[in-house]
């Protein structure tokens, strides 16, 4: 095949067939796709990776500030010197809401970590541990989705006492599911690749062939998918914190930010709500960026685009 | 027929089993007392001798787990699920009257949600990277990253407390008598909620729906028909609409999970009197035996949705209503 | 392409048309055979030094990460500078490996390349240069076209609907009476119109594949592979059907990668390799490897299974 570069597909053949000179007539033209380029990507991931990293150090210096009060600065709205405005005692919302985010990042990273570890070991024993252990855990995991997350989330917080623990207990013991389904699908493919079979005949043990065969190939996968499981951790944190199964109230997390505001919204401090809840989108859609970026640069297809 | 009938009942009698275990033992092992945490409570102060010792055999004793739960289930299988403690009144009362209103403000959202979330998913996928298009994606994301509540309390700033158009809370207006709630009334405290809802699950049927529409432009079919001299709009109002909407309808049954656990986070936001705010007062009140009753009524709603959608994609698809004729 | 051209006698642009060519009268890069005729005077379909070509990235599989991201996107040419004519009452067949961007060729004259290639060249079909809107108003109407397999047809659909369907300026009863018509050339009965594409029969999906293409009494047919995942009898039928079309007065272009099936029923034969047809040639120069002109065309003459292929042998599979 021949080839040559060129920048843009679309513009030469507007431009070509523009000029009265042209070589060959045109039937089609290309119609101009924005596709974003993988360096273009690689950069937004970082970005945003390095933008996460940057809250939760921020925010864990700043929780000793979180807690300070001032009562000569109550309850103002935003100003240059209070960006995000003050609440009833004189909290300074915006040091707040970093440090609330920090505790966030936190925790949605720890109990994503745990589920997906949950996730790993489940799909990998559902895909090599044979067909009763496989339709064990494909009913488990249809049992956990037949519950709703909260409500599921609302039992385990009520069973293990409220608090820390209880939210990410219940974060880890709900968000593992979908991930597992990936794995256990990842690795049946691996299983019935040729090259673990010959392994297998050779006299590699089961955990050998995992360990050297299977783990390399489903591990970018996985970590594509731990990452995607950080925003609906973050989320489900700050839900259940929001309802009061979570963090304590001392705590400043961004959940109980958001619940104390609601008893302030008739009194018209909209602030104590809107910022710190658009910075959490924020955080939540950085997240996301960061795993939506690797999957694409994981994924072979998008070189096509 | 028959056969996917008894499977379904059977599927079904055992997950509100293993739901009913589940949540019994997450509820049983919980360091919180149900009779302390409810001391000063009028319903455990007027509660017959006969109903104290019943919760106290449940939820409070030392006796082994598994008899607790037997001696609950049996008792539930007979219809009596238990006093609740916060609301004063049999868990089965108690779980009807907001079940209902729950359902309402659920069954709104879902539809309009549905057909929304839709019209615009096949809007964006046939003018891929139009402007259109964009914008809907970029809302799509966006909503997909929102926490329901702040979205539920911006509605509350914006058209609550700023503009005043709607109410701030409660289903009914407070103070009013039961019997003198009209169905405006009902509707007017139930119209913000519902429209924060459907707003959410719009994100999720219109990506979905926008992904399946650029695939099936994509499909032989689609192929054949251009190559066959039908237009690309005429192509797609023959044979794609029904191609992206199979997977649709199933895909918005099968969210109801979603929808179920955005309720409980909108009732809660809007002090809607439904399960969802059931759910939390019993959570945090210590109200064991409701807090069970609404793990299960949520796990059926739930089995529910997802079975009608494999009965209607069984009516819609030939390939399963054949499919499975052929079978039997 | 100069090698094909330098045995041409009349070169590249002969300019009178004889109806009938002689068998090996080359011109337009190609040589006749027997019955290739050109109706009023020139081709059913020409096909000019096309091209096209795709903006993609350049992956090199082993090249590590960081080459990788830095990848180049470069415009990749899967086809160039091809010519190919078809004859009315003609089958010419288009070989060449699977996979090679056969398919491409079609979307091409059909007009409906994907939308993110750039497509070059000139298309005249019944001596009419062709653009894309012209493409557009012949696409199902005089050029029809044969898919690979049912996965073409509408699967939440009756077979006879979307036949009917495909019908052009035609009232519903118009459409149904049409359909029963293809549907009777073909020995199809009114119980196959009622059935959902995945309820039919390797041999019946066939037929209505064919019958799609035939609603509108087209001129043209290109058939992009429509033999894989048949057995050799309804492979052999699929042929004897478009043979039977062509003798009406029809063109078809067949694209595959069956060459053994093809010598049976083409006319010609266009060797397609490396994203272009090195060489246009008479099924009878098949006959022999002398013949053949381009290294490929006697690599495939080398791999036919019985290795001394007879001219004369699409008189007896008729």
């Amino acid at each position: 095949m021949r080839s040559s570069t060129s920048t843009n597909g679309a513009a030469a053949c507007a431009a070509r067939a523009s000029t009265a000179a042209m070589k060959r007539p045109i039937i089609h033209c290309p119609s101009s796709r924005r596709v974003p380029s993988r360096r273009r990507v690689f950069a937004t991931s970082v970005a945003a990776a390095a933008i996460l990293l940057a809250v939760a150090v921020l925010g864990v210096a700043l929780m000793p500030q979180a807690v300070q009060t001032d009562m000569g600065a109550r309850s103002l709205a935003p100003s240059f010197e209070h960006l995000f405005g003050t609440d009833r005692l004189g909290h300074d919302m915006l040091v707040r809401t970093v440090a609330g985010l920090a505790q966030s990042v936190l925790i949605g990273l720890l109990a994503a970590g745990a589920s997906a570890l949950i996730a790993l070991a489940l799909g990998t024993a559902a895909a090599l541990g044979g067909r009763k252990v496989d339709a064990a855990i494909t009913w488990l995991i249809d049992l956990m989705l037949g519950i709703p997350h909260i409500v599921l989330l609302i039992l385990i917080s009520y069973a293990m006492g409220k608090g820390f623990v209880g939210v990410v207990v219940g974060i880890a013991l709900t968000h593992w599911p979908s991930l597992a389904r990936v794995v256990r699908a990842e690795v049946l493919q691996v299983k019935n690749a040729p090259y673990v079979a010959l392994s297998r005949k050779l006299g590699q043990s089961r955990l050998a062939v995992a360990a050297r065969h299977v783990l390399p190939h489903v591990l970018p996968q996985f970590i594509v998918g731990t990452i995607l499981l950080f925003p609906h951790a973050v989320l489900h944190e700050a839900s259940v914190t929001f309802l009061g199964f979570g963090l304590s109230p001392e705590s400043a997390a961004i959940g109980i930010i958001l619940s104390e505001s609601m008893s302030y919204l008739s009194a018209g401090m909209w602030w104590l709500a809107v910022f710190p809840g658009l910075a959490l989108i924020g955080v939540v859609m950085l997240f996301d960026a960061v795993g939506q970026g690797l999957r694409r640069l994981s994924d072979p297809a998008s070189a096509q685009e | 027929m028959v056969k996917f009938v008894v499977r379904n009942i059977l599927k079904f009698a055992m997950l509100m089993v293993a739901v009913s275990i589940v949540a019994f033992v997450l509820v049983a092992m919980s360091p919180i007392d149900p009779v302390q945490a409810n001391m000063g409570q009028a319903s455990l102060v007027s509660m017959s001798v006969e109903k104290k010792a019943q919760l106290a055999a449940y939820w409070g004793t030392d006796a082994p787990l598994w008899q607790r739960y037997i001696e609950w289930a049996g008792a539930a299988l007979q219809g009596d699920m238990g006093q609740s403690l916060r609301f004063n009144a049999p868990v089965a009362d108690v779980i009807a009257w907001r079940a209902g209103n729950s359902l309402l403000l659920m069954g709104c959202a879902w539809a309009f949600s549905g057909v929304l979330g839709f019209v615009l998913g096949v809007a964006s996928g046939l003018r891929r990277d139009s402007l259109f298009d964009r914008v809907v994606r970029v809302y799509c994301y966006v909503l997909a990253s929102t926490p329901t509540f702040w979205l539920g309390l911006l509605a509350l700033i914006v058209f609550g407390v700023a503009l005043g158009w709607f109410p701030i809370g409660f289903s009914v207006p407070i103070g009013m008598a039961a019997e003198d709630v009209g169905l405006g009334d009902i509707l007017y405290h139930m119209a913000l909620p519902a429209i924060v809802l459907s707003f959410l699950g719009v994100a999720n049927i219109a990506l979905h729906t926008r992904e399946k529409t650029i695939d099936v432009m994509g499909s032989g079919y689609m192929r054949f028909a251009r190559a066959q001299g039908q237009s690309a709009w005429k192509a797609f109002r023959l044979h794609g609409l029904r191609n992206v909407a199979l997977p649709a309808i199933t895909l918005q049954f099968a969210s109801i999970s979603e929808i179920f656990g955005g309720s409980v986070l909108v009732e809660q936001v809007f002090s809607y009197p439904g399960l969802g705010q059931a759910a939390v007062t019993a959570g945090l009140g210590g109200d064991a035996p409701l807090l069970v009753g609404i793990a299960l009524v949520s796990a059926a709603i739930v089995f529910g949705g997802n079975l009608l959608a494999n009965v209607l994609y069984g009516v819609i698809d030939p390939r399963i209503r054949k499919g499975a004729s052929h079978a039997v | 392409m100069q090698d094909i051209e330098k045995n041409a006698p009349a070169g590249a642009q002969a300019p009178e048309h004889s109806a009938v060519h002689e068998d090996g009268h080359a011109h337009h890069h190609h040589t006749h055979a027997d019955g290739s005729r050109h109706a009023g005077g020139h081709h059913l379909l020409q096909v000019e030094d096309l091209s096209v070509s795709f903006s993609m990235y350049d992956d090199a599989p082993d090249a590590g990460f960081f080459s990788w991201l830095s990848a180049p996107r470069r415009t990749v040419e899967a086809i160039h500078g091809l010519s190919i004519g078809v004859h009315a009452g003609e089958i010419v067949a288009v070989v060449g490996a699977s996979g090679s961007g056969k398919t491409l060729l079609a979307d091409a004259i059909l007009g409906i390349s994907a939308e993110n290639s750039l497509v070059e060249g000139t298309v005249w079909f019944d001596g009419e240069r062709c653009d894309e809107e012209r493409l557009d108003a012949l696409r199902g109407r005089e050029i029809a076209f044969v898919p690979q397999s049912v996965e073409s047809l509408d699967p939440l659909m009756k077979v006879g609907k979307q036949v009917e369907l495909f019908v052009r300026d035609a009232t519903p009863e118009e459409a149904r009476r049409r359909r029963r018509e293809v549907f009777e050339r073909y020995g199809l009965d009114e119980r196959a119109a009622n059935l959902y594409p995945f309820e039919l029969s390797g041999g019946m999906a066939r037929r209505v594949l064919l019958a799609c293409a035939l609603a509108n009494r087209p001129r043209l047919i290109i058939a992009d592979e429509p033999t894989p995942g048949l057995d050799l009898d309804l492979a052999v039928r699929a042929m004897d059907d478009f043979r039977a079309f062509a003798d009406e007065g029809g063109g078809v272009l067949l694209i595959t990668h069956d060459i053994e099936l093809v010598l049976r029923v083409a006319d010609r034969i266009a060797v397609f390799k490396g994203g272009t047809v090195v060489e246009e040639t008479a099924v009878a120069n098949f006959a022999s490897p002398e013949l053949l002109r381009h290294p490929f065309s006697r690599a495939l003459w080398h791999a036919l299974p019985e290795h001394g292929f007879e001219g004369s042998d699409r008189q007896d599979g008729r």
